[in-house]
């Protein structure tokens, strides 16, 4: 069990560095010296040396001890990605301050949608071929049809512009409840057509096995069978999305919080790609990245903790 | 000798043999709705070769001409326009017309990009297994674990206003500009998964007769791999791509909603960017046509898709 835990630490040393690599090659080499766009036209030449200096541009790209590369993974390491460029303040202490915002957003939403779409899932696979059951089905196909951008503007418009609701912007007065449960909802609407689709196909999956059959033939009710019996043997795949879900909680939601103005992550990379900073956008993907592995990691470690066949190749 | 086979097949009553693809073709063609899907699909892609044609010979169609001022400003759609005016006059139907152009032309070279990354390596790599297997899985680990919206905003970020001197090629200095920016980082993101079943797939087959038949007539691995192996994987990066197909016209619609897409001639996600600010005052035509024209490209082909599944392995249906 250590051994298996030590492999499998070890294992994402390789795939930290890689990430390390993209954004490297992304950010220092394809992007390159932005030091015009950054100090402007009217500049002195003095300031750009500064500039330069201050990210490193006027060192070597790979092959020397101080050179960027060695340079970007000692930052990263440490986490310490320096200021950016559009009001100078810390890239760290910016990401410390929307994670709140963001996870007030994000973790009412997933469990929201998780609760909905695993029960509406059980009932939907129980009636499986039943008429409720394709027109469910269809729904979901539908709702998925459905561009993302179009529920926000619709679901902003309608239910707190016209018909006044909600409120229809975040303000820091209010009590988060106030503010996130429209976002949230309409972000539960959105994502309810793929994961009751995937979670129904999960479900049918189990429902099918001969100890739901037993379960009826011993007079069992119906919600019995499916909230006792079929819902824990298909904690498996639930379990990993769950778990594989939690890093995007962190990274927040992109286009709710640009819609309803929410301080958070997403705001902040919205506004990173508004002002091209590409430091801000680098540490994000590095940080998104890093919570990703980390998560990965738990979840093959409770699978050896649950199951214990499984071993590490 | 074939002809003599077919006529002692005839008299025995032998059923004749079907290759995977008539039979999932025939069984694809009993599905109505699948059918429609496809008509549905089929008439985007005509409307875009079509738009193609008329910008090349320069005719003088309506659709091409999105830019003509056809009324006053914010028309409500009336017989005349059917989907409204814009702020400038223009209509509605011809943009939401035009939209559809740069939303096949992302996802068809995203798609191309992403076929061509993700099937030569995924094949390569479940073929000779060993240190090109394990380069090439922990590429594809890598980028998979960067959360895909970061991983394609990168992209597009940093590509954006790019030149590549692709002098070698014959084609000069190329700026990156507009959707080009959008299907590169599309297509460079989205391979992964491909790679990942092309090469799942080609491990299960690489041991199976007909391989090693191949290999005792001394065919050379390349020819292994894109003769023998590609045709019988394939289907697989089919059914994949209609599917993916959706998400790729999906996040053309972001990308040009967040300003790294096209600028000069009218997308969808820059036509619900300019409705944003517009809805408020009421003017809801403008969303409206384009919510509706990426809905139904995408239900089509999420429907088409599936059924496309289900005809053509059985073995993956989820019903």
């Amino acid at each position: 069990m250590t051994v298996y835990i030590i492999r499998r630490l070890l294992y994402t040393i390789p795939i930290v560095f890689g990430v390390l690599l993209v954004t490297f090659l992304l950010f220092n080499v394809v992007a390159g010296d932005v030091t015009d766009q950054i100090a402007g036209k009217a500049a002195s030449a003095e300031t750009r040396e500064e500039i330069r200096a201050e990210y490193g541009w006027d060192k070597p790209m790979f092959f020397a001890w101080d050179s960027q590369f060695f340079n970007h993974l000692k930052n990263a390491v440490t986490f310490d990605f320096g200021r950016s460029w559009s009001d100078r303040e810390l890239i760290i202490d910016k990401v410390k301050r929307g994670a709140g915002p963001s996870l007030s957003l994000t973790i009412p939403m997933f469990l929201g949608t998780l609760i909905i779409s695993i029960s509406l899932a059980l009932i939907v696979a129980f009636l499986r071929g039943h008429i409720v059951d394709v027109v469910v089905v269809l729904l979901c196909v539908a709702g998925m049809s459905i561009p993302f951008l179009s529920f926000i503007l619709f679901g902003q418009y309608f239910l707190a512009f016209k018909w006044d609701i909600f409120p229809v912007f975040f303000w820091p007065d209010l009590s988060p409840a106030h503010y996130v449960l429209l976002p949230a909802l309409i972000g539960i609407v959105a994502g309810l057509g793929g994961n009751l689709r995937f979670y129904r196909t999960v479900m049918l999956d189990e429902i099918r096995n001969d100890y739901v059959r037993t379960a009826f033939a011993k007079g069992l009710s119906v919600r019995r069978v499916l909230f006792r019996h079929v819902l824990k043997n298909a904690m498996i795949p639930i379990i990993t999305q769950v778990v594989l879900a939690i890093p995007f909680l962190f990274l927040g939601s992109l286009l709710l919080e640009r819609f309803f103005g929410i301080p958070g992550l997403g705001y902040l990379m919205i506004e990173a790609i508004g002002a091209r900073d590409f430091q801000v956008i680098s540490a994000m993907t590095y940080i998104g990245a890093i919570l990703f592995v980390v998560f990965n990691l738990i979840t093959d470690i409770c699978y050896c903790l649950v199951d214990p066949r499984i071993t590490f190749e | 000798m074939n002809r003599d086979y077919e006529k002692s097949a005839a008299n025995a009553n032998l059923p004749r043999g079907r290759s995977l693809w008539a039979d999932g073709l025939r069984r694809l063609r009993r599905r109505r709705l699948a059918m429609l899907c496809l008509a549905v699909i089929a008439a985007y892609v005509l409307l875009t070769g079509f738009i193609y044609l008329a910008e090349t010979f320069d005719w003088q169609v309506s659709v091409t001409n999105w830019d003509e001022k056809v009324g006053t400003e914010y028309e409500p759609p009336s017989a005349g326009n059917i989907l409204g005016t814009d702020f400038l006059g223009q209509s509605g139907l011809r943009k939401t017309l035009y939209g559809a152009k740069v939303s096949l032309t992302v996802a068809f070279w995203a798609s191309v990009i992403s076929l061509g990354i993700g099937v030569p390596l995924g094949a390569i790599a479940g073929y000779f297994r060993g240190v090109v297997d394990e380069i090439v899985v922990w590429i594809y680990t890598t980028l998979s674990s960067i959360p895909y919206i970061l991983l394609i905003l990168a992209f597009a970020l940093v590509l954006k206003g790019k030149t590549i001197d692709l002098g070698w090629a014959g084609l000069g200095i190329v700026e990156l500009s507009g959707i080009t920016t959008v299907y590169l980082a599309i297509g460079l993101t989205s391979w992964v998964g491909i790679c990942r079943l092309i090469r799942a797939e080609v491990m299960k087959h690489k041991n199976q007769q007909y391989v090693l038949a191949a290999r005792s007539y001394g065919c050379s691995n390349m020819r292994i791999i894109f003769r023998h192996l590609m045709p019988n994987v394939f289907h697989i990066v089919i059914i994949n791509l209609s599917l993916r197909f959706v998400s790729f016209i999906q996040a053309e619609v972001i990308l040009s909603f967040l300003g790294l897409g096209e600028k000069d001639r009218p997308s969808w996600g820059a036509m619900i960017d300019t409705a944003r600010l517009e809805l408020p005052k009421g003017h809801w035509w403008e969303m409206t046509a384009a919510t509706l024209a990426i809905f139904f490209i995408s239900l089509a082909l999420n429907v088409f898709g599936d059924a496309l599944r289900d005809s053509l392995d059985p073995k993956l249906r989820t019903q």
